[in-house]
C-alpha cells in the first residue's frame, strides 16, 4: 500500500471506530483529531511515540464494557492507560487501535477501616489512597517512585514496587481483589474481602500482565497501619561490592528493613551537585531504613550500626527526626532528576540479579559502559537486588539512542546470565521485548501466547506488548549468531 | 547443593510419564506424600509418584531465597532454614508424616501466619513445570523482583496440580523472629472479632490471633525489646513458650480437640471483622477473624450463603455430606475462564482431572 493510501485508511478506520465510540459514551470521552490524541502519543518511555487512532475516555465500568464491545465488533485492538507514567511502553499507542485512558475513572468508592480495605477505581493516583486513610492510622505500602503521578490500575497492571519491597511486597502482595472487564465485555471479580478466594489464583495472575489480558475497572487494596517510628541510616563505603556485602550481611543477620537502597559514586556526584544534600564523598552509600513500633525501632537500628561497621562502612549518619529522615532520602528521591542533568538523556534499566552476584555485574555493566562509549551511573534497591543502571546518551547525536539501547540490552542480559530477570518492576512493554528472548525458552513463552489466548483468544488487548513473538526471538537470535553483536556498524568504532 | 542421601532428579522419567499419558489420554493423579488427599474433589486418574524428586537445590540465606525439587519433605526445608534463623513465612500445615513442598504449594494452604505475613502464594517466586504437552518450563524466579511474563508460577499455588507437574518451585524465605510470646484473653466470639480488628489497626507486631472455647490467643513476634512492649500493652496472661508453641501448632494441624469431634468441618473464610455468623454449630476462629471452622450438620446451603452474605466463601473441609461440593461454585463466567486457563496448559485434561472443579 502507498502512504498515501494507507493514511487514508488510517483516517477511514478513525472515523469508522470515532462514529460507534461516540454513540457509546459522553461526546467528551471520545478523542480523534491528531491535535487532542498527541498527548496520549506516549507513556515514561517517551524514545517510542505513535498517535492512536482514536482516545476512549469512559467514566464508568458500563462504558468500559462499551469501548470492548465496539472494539471487538470491530476488530480494533485496545491499548490501556493509566497515568502514563509506566516506564517500559505498556501504554504505547497503536496506529491501528484505541487507547482506553482510564483517567477518568479516578474516585476512591468505600473505606473500611475495621478490615483495612479500600475500593478504588483505577484512575486514583497511589498516594492519592494513603492520603485518604492517613486520618484512619492507615496507609497503602508499595510506593513506587512515580506514587505522585501513577494509578493504581496501572500499579496493578505493572505489579509496581518501590522502596519499601523488601519488607511490604510489591502491588500483588498489597490486593484482596480486582474487578476486570475481558475482551467479551463481562465483568468478573477476581479475589474478594476474604483473605483467599475459591479456584485459581487469577487475582495474581492478572497482576503485571500488563494490559494483555483483561481491563481493570475496580481494585480493592489492602491498608496497613502505620508504624509508630521509621528511622534511616546513611553509610559511606569505599566501593559498591563492599556496600552489597553489608547489606547481605544485614538481612543474613535476621534484619528486615523496611527500605535498604545503595547509589554509586557517579551517582552520589551527581545528587551532591543537584541538591544541597551533602551526601558523602565515597564509592557507594547504603541507606537503610528500620519501621515498627519505638522499641523494635531502636533495637534493630543498634544492630544495623554494628553490621555496618563491622562491614566496613566509613562515615554514618543516623536521622533523630522525621525532618532529617526525609533529608536522608531526599538524595535518593532525588537520584533520576539529578541524574537527569549529567547528560541530554538517559535510558534507565531496570533488571534485578540475586545479590550475590552485584560485584561482577557491576564489573560487566563498567566494561560495557567502556565498550559503547556511554557513560553509566548506579542506582539499586539493595534489599532485593533490583538494579536500576541509568545509560547516560545524547538522542540528538546520531545513533546515540540506538547505542543506548544495545548498551541496556547487553546488561540485561548479564542479569539473566546470573539467574537474574530482565525486568524487576518496570515491566516488558515494547522495551525489552528481545531481551524476553534470552531469558525464556520458545516453550515458555508459547505457553504464555497460549494463556494470553484463553483471555484474549483474537490478540485485540494490547497486542505486540509485553511477550515477543517466535518469529521475533528467532530472528533476534539470528542476529546474535552473525554478528555476535547487533548489526550497527556504527559500534565497530567504539 | 545437596542436602540429603535420598536426594534425586526424576524430571525425566516425570516427563516420560506425562508424554506416556498424553500419548494414551490417560489421566493422572499427581501425589507427594498424600497427606492432603482429602482435599478437594475425588481423586482419579493413574497415580504420579513424586515424592522421590526431592532435595534442597539452592538456599542463599543472605538473599532470603529457597530452591527445591517438589517431593522435598516440608520437614527437611524447614529444619534447614531454621539452622540459618530462618523461616516459611506462612506456616504451613502438614496434615500428616511427610508432607512435600509440592503438595503444600499445589493446595496452597498456610497457618496461623498467614494474615500478619502473608499466604503460600505471597512467596513463590518461581516454579519449574511439566505442562499438558509434556514440555518443561521455568516460570519466574529466583529472585524477589520480577515482573517477566505473566505470573505462572503464582497461578499454580491452590490450582492442586491441575495446571501442571510442579518440579520445583523458589520461595521467598524469612528472618525468623528473635523472640515470640503468646497472650490469652477470655473473651466471646464477638469481643474476640472486634478485639482482633482493633488490634489489627496498631502498628503491634502480631503474628497470630486465634479464639478458642471462649479465649482469645495472641501471638506477638519480633525483637525482645519489641515484643515486651506490645505484651505490656495489650495485656492478658501469658503462656509458657511450650504451651504456646504447642498450641499453635497443634491449631495449624488441627489437633485441637475441637477438631476430635465428629460432623461436617467447615472452613469459611470471610472478611476478618466480619460479626460472627449465626450458623448453629461449634465455632473456632482463626486468623484474626478471617478464618472460621465450623462444626455444623446444617445443610451445605444455607452455610454457603451465609459466607457469601459475609463477604467470603465456604469449603466443606472434613467429613463431607455426599453430594456437597468441596469448594464454594464459582460464577459462570468465571468458571469458563477457569476452563479455557487449564486448556491452555493442559489441554487433553491429563492432571488431576475433576479435583478442583468439574471439568477443570
Amino acid at each position: 500500500m502507498s502512504i498515501a493510501t494507507e493514511s487514508e485508511a488510517i483516517e477511514a478506520a478513525r472515523r469508522k471506530i470515532g462514529e460507534r465510540l461516540r454513540r457509546v459514551l459522553p461526546a467528551d470521552g471520545v478523542l480523534v483529531h491528531p491535535e487532542e490524541l498527541r498527548p496520549f502519543e506516549c507513556d515514561g518511555l517517551s524514545a517510542y511515540r505513535q498517535l492512536p487512532l482514536a482516545v476512549a475516555m469512559p467514566t464508568d465500568v458500563a462504558g468500559v464494557q462499551a469501548v470492548l464491545n465496539a472494539c471487538r465488533d470491530e476488530r480494533v485492538p485496545v491499548v490501556t492507560r493509566g497515568a502514563g507514567t509506566g516506564l517500559s511502553g505498556g501504554a504505547l499507542p497503536l496506529a491501528q487501535g484505541v487507547l482506553l485512558n482510564m483517567s477518568r475513572m479516578n474516585r476512591i468508592l468505600d473505606i473500611d477501616p475495621a478490615n483495612r480495605l479500600a475500593r478504588v477505581q483505577p484512575g486514583v493516583r497511589n498516594l492519592q489512597i494513603s492520603e485518604a486513610v492517613a486520618p484512619l492510622g492507615l496507609y497503602y505500602a508499595p510506593d513506587p517512585s512515580s506514587q505522585i503521578a501513577c494509578s493504581i490500575g496501572g500499579n496493578v497492571a505493572e505489579n509496581a514496587g518501590g522502596v519499601h519491597c523488601l519488607k511490604y511486597g510489591l502491588t500483588v502482595h498489597n490486593v484482596a481483589a480486582v474487578d476486570v472487564v475481558t475482551i467479551d465485555g463481562e465483568k468478573l471479580t477476581l479475589g474478594g474481602e476474604a483473605l483467599d478466594a475459591p479456584g485459581f489464583d487469577l487475582l495474581a495472575f492478572i497482576h503485571g500482565s500488563e494490559g494483555l489480558l483483561a481491563v481493570i475497572v475496580e481494585i480493592l487494596v489492602r491498608l496497613l497501619p502505620v508504624p509508630r517510628r521509621a528511622q534511616v541510616l546513611l553509610a559511606a563505603f569505599d566501593d559498591a561490592e563492599t556496600a552489597g556485602d553489608a547489606v547481605a550481611g544485614i538481612i543474613a543477620e535476621g534484619i528486615l528493613p523496611a527500605g535498604l537502597e545503595m547509589m554509586d559514586r557517579g551517582c552520589i556526584e551527581a545528587v551532591n551537585d543537584f541538591l544541597d544534600v551533602g551526601y558523602p564523598d565515597c564509592g557507594a552509600v547504603v541507606l537503610c531504613e528500620v519501621d515498627g513500633t519505638d522499641e523494635e525501632v531502636v533495637s534493630q537500628m543498634a544492630r544495623v550500626r554494628s553490621l555496618l561497621r563491622g562491614a566496613g562502612a566509613g562515615e554514618m549518619r543516623i536521622s533523630a527526626s522525621e525532618e532529617e529522615r526525609l533529608r536522608l532520602w531526599s538524595g535518593r528521591k532525588a537520584a533520576f532528576p539529578a541524574v537527569g542533568r549529567l547528560a541530554p538523556d538517559y535510558y534507565c534499566m531496570d533488571g534485578t540479579i540475586p545479590r550475590r552476584h552485584l560485584g561482577r555485574v557491576l564489573g560487566q555493566v563498567e566494561d560495557l559502559s567502556r565498550q559503547y562509549g556511554l557513560a553509566v551511573v548506579n542506582v539499586f534497591h539493595a534489599g532485593d537486588g533490583n538494579i536500576h543502571p541509568l545509560v547516560l546518551y545524547d538522542a540528538n547525536r546520531e545513533g546515540e539512542l540506538e547505542t543506548a539501547e544495545i548498551l541496556g540490552g547487553a546488561i540485561l542480559e548479564a542479569c539473566v546470565a546470573v539467574g537474574g530477570t530482565v525486568t524487576g518492576e518496570h515491566g516488558v512493554g515494547v522495551e525489552k521485548l528481545d531481551q524476553m528472548c534470552v531469558q525464556f525458552s520458545a516453550v515458555e513463552l508459547a505457553q504464555f501466547h497460549a494463556l494470553k489466548a484463553a483471555f484474549d483468544p483474537e490478540g485485540l488487548l494490547n497486542p505486540g506488548k509485553a511477550v515477543p513473538t517466535l518469529a521475533r526471538c528467532a530472528e533476534f537470535g539470528a542476529m546474535h549468531v552473525h554478528g555476535g553483536r547487533l548489526p550497527h556498524p556504527e559500534l565497530e568504532r567504539f | 547443593m545437596s542436602t540429603g542421601p535420598g536426594d534425586q532428579d526424576l524430571t525425566e522419567s516425570l516427563v516420560a510419564t506425562v508424554d506416556e499419558a498424553r500419548a494414551r489420554s490417560e489421566a493422572l493423579e499427581i501425589r507427594g506424600a498424600g497427606t492432603k488427599g482429602f482435599y478437594g474433589e475425588m481423586r482419579a486418574g493413574r497415580p504420579l509418584a513424586v515424592a522421590g524428586h526431592r532435595g534442597v537445590i539452592g538456599y542463599e540465606p543472605s538473599e532470603l531465597v529457597l530452591t527445591a525439587r517438589t517431593g522435598t519433605p516440608l520437614d527437611e526445608i524447614e529444619t534447614l532454614l531454621a539452622g540459618h534463623g530462618q523461616m516459611l513465612p506462612f506456616e504451613p500445615p502438614r496434615f500428616g508424616p511427610g508432607a512435600t513442598l509440592g503438595g503444600t504449594v499445589a493446595c496452597g494452604l498456610s497457618g496461623p501466619r498467614r494474615p500478619y505475613a502473608g499466604a503460600a502464594r505471597d512467596f513463590v517466586l518461581g516454579v519449574r513445570l511439566v505442562n499438558g504437552r509434556a514440555e518443561v518450563g521455568r516460570y519466574g524466579g529466583e529472585v524477589i523482583k520480577n515482573v517477566a511474563g505473566y505470573d505462572v508460577s503464582r497461578l499454580m499455588v491452590g490450582a492442586l496440580g491441575t495446571l501442571g507437574v510442579l518440579l520445583d518451585v523458589s520461595l521467598k524465605v524469612l528472618p525468623a523472629p528473635e523472640r515470640e510470646a503468646t497472650r490469652v484473653v477470655e473473651f466471646d466470639a464477638a469481643g474476640a472479632v472486634s478485639l482482633f480488628a482493633g488490634l489489627g489497626r496498631q502498628p503491634l507486631p502480631l503474628s497470630a490471633a486465634a479464639w478458642a472455647d471462649g479465649r482469645a490467643y495472641l501471638r506477638l513476634s519480633g525483637s525482645e525489646a519489641g515484643v515486651a512492649a506490645a505484651i505490656e500493652e495489650i495485656g492478658g496472661d501469658g503462656l509458657d513458650a511450650i504451651e504456646a508453641d504447642t498450641f499453635w501448632e497443634d491449631l495449624r494441624e488441627h489437633r485441637l480437640p475441637f477438631f476430635d469431634a465428629a460432623g461436617p468441618l467447615w472452613r469459611l473464610c470471610v472478611p476478618q471483622a466480619s460479626a460472627p455468623i449465626t450458623l448453629a454449630g461449634d465455632w473456632l476462629l482463626d486468623w484474626g477473624g478471617g478464618q472460621r471452622w465450623l462444626r455444623s450438620g446444617a445443610p451445605a446451603d444455607e452455610i454457603r450463603a451465609a459466607a457469601v452474605a459475609a463477604g467470603g466463601h465456604a469449603t466443606a473441609f472434613r467429613e463431607r455430606n455426599d453430594g456437597v461440593a468441596f469448594f464454594q461454585p464459582l460464577q459462570d463466567g468465571l468458571l469458563r475462564l477457569h476452563r479455557r486457563v487449564k486448556t491452555s496448559l493442559d489441554p487433553a485434561g491429563l492432571f488431576n482431572p475433576g479435583r478442583l472443579y468439574e471439568g477443570l
